[in-house]
């Protein structure tokens, strides 16, 4: 199938509104993306033609709404590359399956043991082992970056120990861009006998992971971030890891049977599912990758990477711009700054001009202190974008730069 | 002035602007002349939560009347907090804390009254009325 970004526009309805009176240039999809009709239709499909609690009922609505429930999770098993369905659990999103792996390892941690994190984490990315580390006792260790944004991998390796019992790395970070050597890490840690979460949560709407290969032992992801609804997404853990780990919550679907003298938990995935799941979200969350499939990653890859390059170039024509996250290999997201303007002031300038970038330290102000400035705007790219966008951009930011100076 | 007359002016030299690009311009303009907080009042409790740039707020008594000093590291906060220390500085603390805000939605800056905007315009006009609240108490006791 070719590539024809103003076919793939037409099924996303909300690209042809208009915002303060210009066209909507939609530029912070590292925040969320938007939603093709596919995923709207397959939201409106559910709750008009079959909604009903999944798992125990008998009657023909229940049993249609698992069997889509279920389908869904074959399909991102499929996707992703699962060696079984069910070690994909299904969460509220990627904060979610971070708190659910910390969880599971406040039983596994004792003090002295090392958790290493990356400088480039998202706040979420840190809060949840900070708290982890507080309760058992470990310390946590973090991977420095160099100035142009890319992990110290020597550093990385001067970290590991047989102490390091996990190590969490964002696969992309949300703030630069900046693709992680994934492959790399993961190998390097289980040589100590680590274990390795992955935050994929920016990573999957640009490239497919395989999980297999990677030989990964946690990954997690958020729907919204691959044209899918909010409130959704996966914990990918391996079969041993599942059995290992306590469950996180407790409640209907995770057990097996109950009384009051002792309770037993469901197998995977059920233990790790308390409660009536977001059903709707999983089924949407299928029709997205679906969508995002029948256009294809390789198309989708080439797309972005195109947007990233001409995006990049023209920025840099405006005098005193500086991109922020300029290593070698980078998805589309451009991180920025105009020597002397806050962020602030651009982001509002051109959203007034239609435009919608992302202002602020991004949740990861540990990276802002790096570069010791108080953010950036960052414009953040899909496959829907196109070159007339990049060029509206670049000519709002000139505006704003006249205006601000 | 009472804050009334002044947020008459505002609304009279805001309604010369055919477009949001002249009335962002101006307000920068604005922004430019605030009168500086003094630099060693630049400090993290003069700081208001809830901006995405910073915002540091002064406040000080005399002649019964609450002088506002104010700075930020952006220029449309500052241009924002300009309009706010020219409406709400130099008055007294009653004066203050009765005083509406209509006037920002009548100078085409409405956007920037929602809670949940990351300027803190919200969270500055709280923060005046807070200071205002605090000397009126003080007034009374």
């Amino acid at each position: 199938m070719s590539f024809d970004v103003q076919k793939i526009r037409n099924d996303f309805p909300i690209l042809s509104r208009k915002v303060n009176g210009y066209p909507l240039v939609y530029l912070d999809n590292a925040a969320t993306s938007q939603k093709p009709q596919q995923v709207i239709d397959s939201i409106v499909d559910y709750y008009s033609n079959y909604n009903a609690n999944i798992h125990r009922g008998v009657h023909t609505l229940s049993q249609e709404a698992t069997d889509a429930y279920e389908a869904a999770r074959k399909k991102i098993q499929t996707h992703f590359n699962a060696k079984e369905a069910h070690e994909i659990i299904f969460t509220a999103g990627t904060t979610h399956g971070i708190n659910l792996v910390a969880n599971g390892f406040s039983e596994i941690l004792k003090k002295g043991d090392e958790i290493i994190v990356s400088a480039m984490e998202h706040h979420s990315n840190i809060v949840p082992w900070q708290m982890l580390c507080e309760k058992t006792g470990a310390i946590l260790k973090v991977i420095p970056m160099n100035e142009e944004g890319v992990l110290i991998f020597s550093e990385y390796e001067k970290l590991l120990s047989e102490k390091t019992k996990l190590v969490f790395v964002n696969h992309i970070s949300n703030a630069l861009g900046t693709i992680n050597p994934i492959e790399k890490i993961i190998e390097k840690a289980h040589r100590v006998g680590a274990a390795v979460l992955i935050d994929g949560a920016q990573s999957c709407s640009h490239i497919k992971p395989d999980l297999q290969k990677l030989k990964v032992d946690f990954y997690v992801t958020s729907a919204h971030k691959m044209c899918g609804p909010t409130g959704m997404g996966i914990l990918y853990m391996k079969e041993a890891w599942g059995n290992k780990l306590p469950p996180y919550q407790g409640g209907g679907e995770m057990i097996a049977e109950v009384s009051f003298e002792k309770t037993t938990y469901a197998g995977l995935p059920h233990k790790f599912e308390a409660g009536t799941p977001n059903i709707c979200g999983g089924i949407a969350f299928g029709a997205a990758i679906d969508y995002l499939n029948a256009i294809g990653f390789e198309a989708i890859e080439k797309h972005e990477n195109e947007l990233l390059k001409y995006a990049t170039e023209k920025l840099l024509e405006i005098e005193g711009l500086k991109i922020y996250g300029t290593g070698p290999d980078k998805t589309s997201v451009v991180s920025f700054n105009i020597e002397g303007i806050h962020p602030y002031d651009i982001g509002t300038i051109v959203d007034k001009l239609g435009i919608a970038v992302r202002t602020g330290h991004h949740c990861a102000q540990p990276i802002m202190d790096f570069y010791k400035i108080p953010g950036t705007v960052r414009a953040s790219f899909a496959f829907y974008n196109t070159l007339e966008e990049v060029d509206a951009l670049a000519k709002a930011v000139k505006k704003a730069k006249l205006m601000l100076s | 002035m009472t804050i009334e007359a002044i947020q008459e002016e505002l609304i009279d030299e805001f309604s010369m602007f055919d477009d949001w690009m002249q009335r962002y311009e101006y307000m920068i303009e604005l922004g430019k002349s605030l009168p500086l907080i003094d630099e060693n009042l630049k400090t993290d409790d003069k700081l208001i939560k809830g901006c995405q740039s910073k915002v540091w707020l002064n406040s000080e008594m005399k002649d019964g009347k609450i002088i506002f000093t104010a700075d930020s590291d952006a220029i449309i906060t500052k241009g924002i907090i300009a309009i706010l220390v020219r409406v709400f500085s130099d008055q007294k603390p009653q004066a203050i804390l009765d005083a509406n805000t209509d006037f920002i939605d009548e100078i085409g800056l409405k956007e920037h009254l929602s809670p949940t905007r990351a300027n803190g315009l919200v969270s500055m006009i709280k923060q005046m009325k807070m200071y205002a609240l605090a000397y009126q108490t003080q007034i009374k006791n």
